[in-house]
């Protein structure tokens, strides 16, 4: 007798229909595009707030090198003292005062300016006077001891490396960024969805054995069996939450750039940044080019075949974990300290992704953590963008259904026994035993 | 074969705890068979290994001259002490999922679920949740799940416990017409008031074992002590006391009537029967009360765990 169908629909049903699940699927994608929009209108007005900053420059270097912005107007004082000037610049309510002294040489008047403010100013807009600063002093300094400056400026050269492996792909930096990107994102997705729903398949468990149905269902059914079939009837819930919120949220951030006008992307960039892309429009299209062969260049078809298996694999190793966690207890308060043996891998196996896949995706320690089954399925989709040998990919692969099947009958052991033990919190000891009853 | 299920040798550990040992029972078609014993003494191991929860370690569970094998489910209906149903779910939609999860089609399901809720006067449920219901509602709900894939096997686990007075004799009722229409029935519990009204056979199980099994009659018979409650009308009650006192063994007995004659429980020798007693008091005064102490499923219970 197969109950396995019947199960899946049941657990898919109950939690599909749930209403805080509809809720939360409804719910997720709208705040967080609210959370952005609402980010990007704030960083607008903060851009837009005008700024005036009064200049008293003794030396009379440098009071034509600062140029009027969108949100900056400089207003430059002349044959003020400096106590004057301050006292103009607070009753006017700008910004503040920068100063600068005059002195003979370049180096000393570097060192004497200074910026009087009511508030600490902010470090971005004291970088950008830094900046401009810097680089008209350097350009004086060079011309005061004979260097021609525009002869320096015809003489830069920039360099970008141009890549391409032995068998004559053509790569580029971008190339490792949109690896990075899609590695990263596909290692973090599968480790929150194991989180997100390894919680939920471990409540569901508990919440049978608190309504204390669970001696009347598998009466009918193998707890193995019932055990897969919450496994698979969440994640199917799970996916199809996640269908709905990337469908969702998609067309969620259309309308709401479209409705508001506001660009999401660019506003995140600082002003000058895209000036510059704008002056460089060649450059711009040179790397949407890289962008674009950077994604043929990617692994597509193992990409996905590997996403599918590892997610899968990974998934239901943690999955069953959690079920038979969730079988050993009687409330989830108690959960904690079974919990953390699990979340320790799965973290580590981030934080491997993260340092040491980006550092170097074929050494020693991203290779050893993509083989190690609890760890790999995160590493492995992590370095696959990189370029994996289909032999190690394998045999990753065969070590994690090999494992996986161990913890599922490992997990059963525990949950046949577990969702029939009430009363006290069993301990790692006690639980070990119950492998032989 | 007349019996319906027998349990052979049934040994089950816990590692160093023995829940069962090599406890065998027969239950023969078409009785109401009680599992009695008291909190902890196994019943709820044995049934969990005749509803293949548990695997024993050693012996073997025959089902109607076959070896237990897991379409078996089917057959058996289980009413498990723990009880509950899914909170957050429709009281139709769950008896239904129930129902297929022993084997019924949907749409049979359907049918009988819609007799059996007319006929406990519980139809205007279906769309409900369970945590809409009282307790003992829900108990309702649950009984016909149980009953409702017609297995030739029910199994009781304490089935009054949570009911009011009312829906137990409800429950008592259609336990017994199951049993008409052909079901046999094994009943656990350690009230031994319900034994007495349903029971025909009796196994008890104390510390792991199995200390006692028959049918109830016979059970009584060979724990009866041949012990009569006498009340007699006599002009001297003392001097008829000493001269029964020689030749019964006597002792005070109480139990309440309506005059003050004399209340004795007497014990008869072998060599006397009942008529002896009997025409023995008609001759020395007014007999107003004479009963057969039979011993009840309580008493025997708690002697068997002594004798023990």
């Amino acid at each position: 007798m197969n109950h396995l169908p019947l199960i899946i629909k049941r657990e898919y049903l109950t939690k599909v229909k749930n209403k805080s699940f509809l809720v939360m699927t409804i719910l997720s994608p709208v705040i967080m595009i609210a959370l952005i929009a609402v980010v990007a209108y704030l960083s607008q007005l903060n851009n837009n707030s005008e700024r005036n900053i009064s200049i008293l420059d003794e030396s009379g270097l440098l009071s034509a090198v600062f140029k009027d912005s969108d949100n900056i107007k400089y207003t430059v004082l002349n044959g003020l003292s400096l106590n004057d000037a301050k006292e103009i610049v607070k009753e006017q309510q700008s910004y503040g005062l920068l100063h600068i002294e005059n002195h003979n040489k370049i180096d000393d008047v570097a060192n004497s300016i200074k910026f009087y403010s009511e508030e600490s100013p902010s470090i971005g807009l004291m970088s950008d006077l830094e900046s401009v600063l810097e680089r008209h002093l350097t350009d004086l300094k060079l011309e005061s001891v004979g260097v021609n400056i525009e002869k320096i400026k015809a003489a830069d050269v920039k360099v970008d490396i141009a890549q391409e492996s032995f068998a004559g792909e053509k790569t580029s930096k971008i190339d490792s960024i949109i690896k990075l990107a899609f590695g990263g994102a596909a290692g973090y997705l599968l480790f929150m969805f194991i989180i997100i729903y390894g919680n939920m398949i471990m409540r569901s468990v508990i919440e049978e054995k608190t309504s204390r149905i669970i001696e009347v269902i598998i009466s009918s059914v193998k707890p193995v069996q019932l055990m897969l079939g919450k496994i698979i009837g969440t994640s199917l819930a799970g996916i199809t939450q996640f269908v709905i919120w990337i469908i969702l949220g998609g067309l969620l951030l259309t309308v709401v750039s479209a409705i508001f006008g506001i660009d999401l992307m660019q506003s995140q960039m600082p002003q000058e940044e895209i000036m510059n892309q704008a002056m460089n429009n060649n450059e711009v299209a040179l790397e949407m080019q890289n962008v674009m062969v950077a994604f043929y260049n990617l692994p597509i078809t193992n990409l996905i075949f590997a996403f599918i298996l590892f997610f899968i694999g990974g998934y239901l190793l943690y999955s069953s974990l959690y079920a038979a966690i969730g079988a050993a207890v009687d409330n989830e308060t108690d959960t904690q300290q079974f919990l953390l043996p699990i979340l320790m891998p799965l973290i580590l196996a981030v934080y491997i992704g993260i340092f040491t896949v980006i550092e170097d995706p074929h050494g020693t320690v991203s290779t050893v953590f993509s083989f190690i089954p609890f760890t790999s399925p995160v590493v492995m989709l992590m370095r696959i963008p990189f370029g994996v040998p289909i032999w190690q990919q394998l045999l990753s692969l065969v070590l994690l259904i090999g494992t996986f099947m161990f913890t599922v009958w490992f997990a059963a052991k525990i949950y046949r026994v577990g969702i029939l033990m009430y009363g006290k919190k069993p301990s790692y000891k006690e639980i070990l035993k119950w492998i032989k009853y | 074969m007349n019996n319906l299920l027998e349990a052979h040798h049934i040994s089950k550990k816990f590692g160093n705890f023995t829940a069962l040992n090599n406890v065998s029972i027969a239950v023969p078609k078409g009785s109401i068979f009680g599992l009695l014993g008291p909190n902890g003494a196994g019943k709820t191991t044995l049934i969990r290994v005749i509803n293949q929860i548990t695997m024993p370690d050693t012996g073997h569970v025959i089902l109607d001259n076959e070896a237990l094998q897991p379409h078996h489910v089917r057959d058996i209906g289980y009413l498990p002490e723990e009880r509950g149903l899914y909170k957050s779910m429709k009281v139709g939609e769950q008896a239904l999922y129930l129902a297929q999860l022993k084997g019924l089609s949907k749409s049979e399901a359907k049918t009988r679920l819609k007799y059996w809720f007319e006929r406990l006067e519980i139809g205007d449920w279906w769309n409900k949740k369970i945590q809409e219901l009282s307790k003992g509602m829900a108990q309702k709900i649950q009984f016909v799940v149980t009953v409702l894939h017609q297995p030739k096997l029910l199994i009781f686990d304490e089935p009054f416990s949570g009911f009011d007075p009312i829906n137990a004799n409800l429950i008592k009722d259609e336990i017994l017409r199951l049993k008409e229409e052909g079901a046999t029935v094994i009943f656990s519990t350690h009230r031994m008031e319900s034994v007495e009204e349903l029971c025909d056979h009796i196994a008890l199980i104390h510390q792991s074992n199995k200390i006692l099994d028959g049918k109830l009659i016979d059970i009584k018979r060979a724990y009866k002590t041949n012990t009569y409650e006498i009340g007699i009308r006599t002009p001297d009650d003392r001097q008829l006391q000493r001269e029964m006192a020689e030749k019964f063994t006597v002792s005070p007995a109480n139990f309440k009537t309506i005059g003050d004659e004399l209340k004795l429980n007497v014990k008869l020798q072998e060599m006397h029967t009942a008529n002896d007693l009997l025409s023995y008091l008609t001759s020395k005064g007014e007999v107003s009360h004479f009963v057969e102490l039979v011993p009840s499923a309580n008493d025997i219970f708690i002697q068997a765990v002594k004798n023990n």
